[in-house]
């Protein structure tokens, strides 16, 4: 789906990718992990079209990224981003849709099937009786399922997650991640950089450690989600044991912060 | 908490969720209002003239038929072609233009707070222009004086952009104050041209407080290309100026080049309003009060409010000219008027945006 070839980008004079090298293949939930600053938020960007990178190529299914046009890039990648503030007195219906926009041409207006898929994914989204509600009235994580069911309505093969259950509380973060989990096809893929390793063990089902502006390790869960590499990438000690509860990997850590 | 809420539950829930009245009909509405206006202010005046007369002028005109005329003496004619007309779409056309263009400030800068004349864009205009008038620039015949007015409202835009940027919080009040700062400067640079412009400073400062009082036909032809204008940008770009309320990153990932886009709106919008200034003076407020008051009806997206709008403005600044030549004792500028009932409004919306901003914190 997504090959990224010698990748580097800069802020100015402050690298924050280097040599980044990756492959992103339909079908997989892919987890994005790392500290503070490594990157992540702009590998997203550069996933999602938004950032150039200053050298090296991202090729979404062979084609170069910035050789598509806005419509069909739209068409094809969504985003959630981390945090979302509006001034304006939108119904939550009207923001929901608005991922429907790339599918329709600028003077038309909905048709019968963009009203039925933004009514369905109110329902995925635990969101029914918000649809004439003012999205700037709402609470920062009612706000936020909002902008999930948005990209859902979207309907786009790639889906990239930047932090996107920070706000939300345990009971949507599961609806939510299982939401998203549910799309993941032989033709679409999954990306979502998230803090929480554990909640990144219960859903994806490959990882992508990011250190420094680099790969730290990657590959399939049971191969790259292990205490060297947690120790390596964050510095903490840490017990990677199954879990048959969960029924995945999942992660201890030790109180103990080395300095 | 909980005791408060329950009490408020009933007004509060009709409040959140109020469905969208239709922009068609509303639009409709004001579109009959209007004619009426133009009806209404063309007889009204010094000389009174029946409404009946007035259509029977103005379809003589447009017809060419001069039969029509006939036993209606030679100034009713006079006073409603070359009078009063003029000045009656001129405010009407300042009127939409000023509320568009406010729409679409608040709309890039996602800003309530915005408009040509809170961000300056009007002093820098107003600048612009006192500087073609006084070096009596007149090159570019009709256009001269817009077109330093435009330069003086794109000029001031960059410049409070400028300051703005730094703390990437355009939606916040130092945009404002930004605004506020470079129209005082800009404000001090109008008053040096006055001092320095000694015979023709009365002219400039009547033209500055703003009023429609003998406008030509030309300034109206002026006014209407304008208005044709920034009306097609604004609606071609109106769904994507939706987007943009979104922040720029998810825009992006929506269909729109943010980039492109703000630039393109952002320098039309100037234009409009610089187009205002040069013929009308400084008339501040406008672009505030009609789209908020509009927003409560249509709701916020722009392919409803831009058009709504237009309308509202043309009758809101149609109506307070009328009132202002007609009913008061003597003529008062128009701009004073709007900046009269502006302010305080201006000060309602701050204050609210602050207890909501509080309650968020909380």
């Amino acid at each position: 789906m997504y090959d990224l070839e010698n990748v580097g980008f800069a802020y100015g004079a402050r690298s924050v990718l280097k040599e980044l090298n990756l492959r992103f293949e339909a079908g997989h939930f892919y987890g994005v992990i790392g500290p503070n600053g490594c990157g992540k938020s702009t590998l997203i960007d550069l996933l999602a079209g938004h950032l150039r990178p200053d050298h090296g190529c991202v090729r979404l299914n062979g084609q170069p990224l910035h050789r598509l046009d806005r419509k069909t890039m739209a068409r094809n990648i969504a985003i959630v981003p981390q945090d979302f503030r509006i001034n304006f007195p939108y119904t939550c219906r009207e923001i929901v849709m608005m991922g429907r926009y790339p599918h329709i041409p600028r003077f038309a207006q909905p048709g019968e099937a963009d009203r039925a898929i933004v009514e369905e994914v109110f329902q995925q989204a635990g969101l029914d009786g918000f649809q004439s509600r003012y999205v700037n009235q709402l609470s920062g994580g009612e706000r936020q399922r909002v902008v999930f069911a948005r990209c859902l309505a979207q309907q786009t093969p790639v889906m990239l997650l930047d932090e996107a259950t920070a706000s939300l509380d345990m009971r949507h973060t599961l609806r939510l991640l299982n939401l998203v989990a549910g799309r993941v096809s032989p033709a679409s893929v999954v990306i979502a950089v998230l803090q929480d390793v554990n909640l990144a063990a219960m859903y994806c089902d490959r990882l992508i450690f990011m250190n420094g502006g680099g790969v730290a390790a990657s590959g399939p869960i049971e191969e790259v989600l292990n205490a060297e590499v947690l120790q390596e990438v964050f510095q903490v000690r840490a017990k990677v044991a199954y879990n048959d509860y969960c029924d995945t990997l999942q992660v201890a850590f030790k109180k103990v912060v080395r300095p | 908490m909980g005791s408060r809420n329950r009490g408020t539950l009933a007004t509060a829930k009709k409040e959140d969720t109020a469905e969208r009245v239709s922009a068609g009909v509303v639009s409709f509405i004001l579109a009959i209002l209007l004619g009426i206006a133009v009806v209404w202010a063309a007889g009204s005046g010094y000389v009174k003239i029946p409404f009946r007369e007035v259509i029977r002028i103005v379809a003589a005109k447009i017809t060419g038929n001069g039969e029509w005329l006939a036993n209606l003496g030679r100034t009713a004619p006079v006073v409603v072609m070359d009078v009063r007309l003029p000045r009656i779409l001129a405010s009407m056309l300042v009127g939409a233009n000023l509320a568009v263009s406010g729409a679409v400030f608040q709309g890039i800068l996602l800003n309530p707070l915005a408009e040509p004349y809170t961000l300056g864009i009007s002093a820098g205009a107003a600048f612009g222009a006192s500087l073609a008038l006084l070096m009596n620039f007149t090159l570019l015949g009709l256009w001269s004086v817009p077109a330093f007015a435009f330069a003086g409202a794109v000029f001031t835009l960059m410049a409070v952009i400028y300051l703005t940027a730094g703390s990437g919080e355009f939606s916040s009040g130092s945009l404002i104050l930004a605004g506020i700062i470079v129209a005082s400067i800009l404000s001090a640079g109008v008053s040096l041209l006055k001092y320095l412009a000694d015979d023709s400073v009365g002219m400039i400062i009547f033209w500055l407080m703003g009023s429609f009082a003998s406008r030509t036909w030309g300034q109206v032809g002026l006014l209407a290309v304008t208005t044709f204008l920034g009306l097609t940008v604004f609606m071609f770009f109106s769904r994507d100026l939706n987007l943009l309320a979104l922040g720029n990153r998810t825009a992006g990932s929506l269909g729109v080049s943010p980039r492109r886009v703000s630039l393109l709106l952002l320098i039309t919008a100037s234009l409009v309003a610089a187009v205002c200034v040069a013929v009308s003076g400084i008339i501040g407020f406008v672009g505030l009060l009609v789209p908020h008051m509009v927003r409560s009806v249509t709701g916020p997206d722009n392919r409803r409010l831009l058009p709504v709008s237009a309308l509202a403005g043309g009758l809101l600044l149609l109506g307070a000219d009328t009132v202002t030549r007609t009913l008061l004792p003597r003529e008062v500028p128009i701009g004073v008027i709007t900046a009269l009932i502006g302010g305080p409004f201006f000060c309602y919306i701050y204050r609210k945006r602050q207890l909501r901003q509080n309650q968020q914190a909380v």
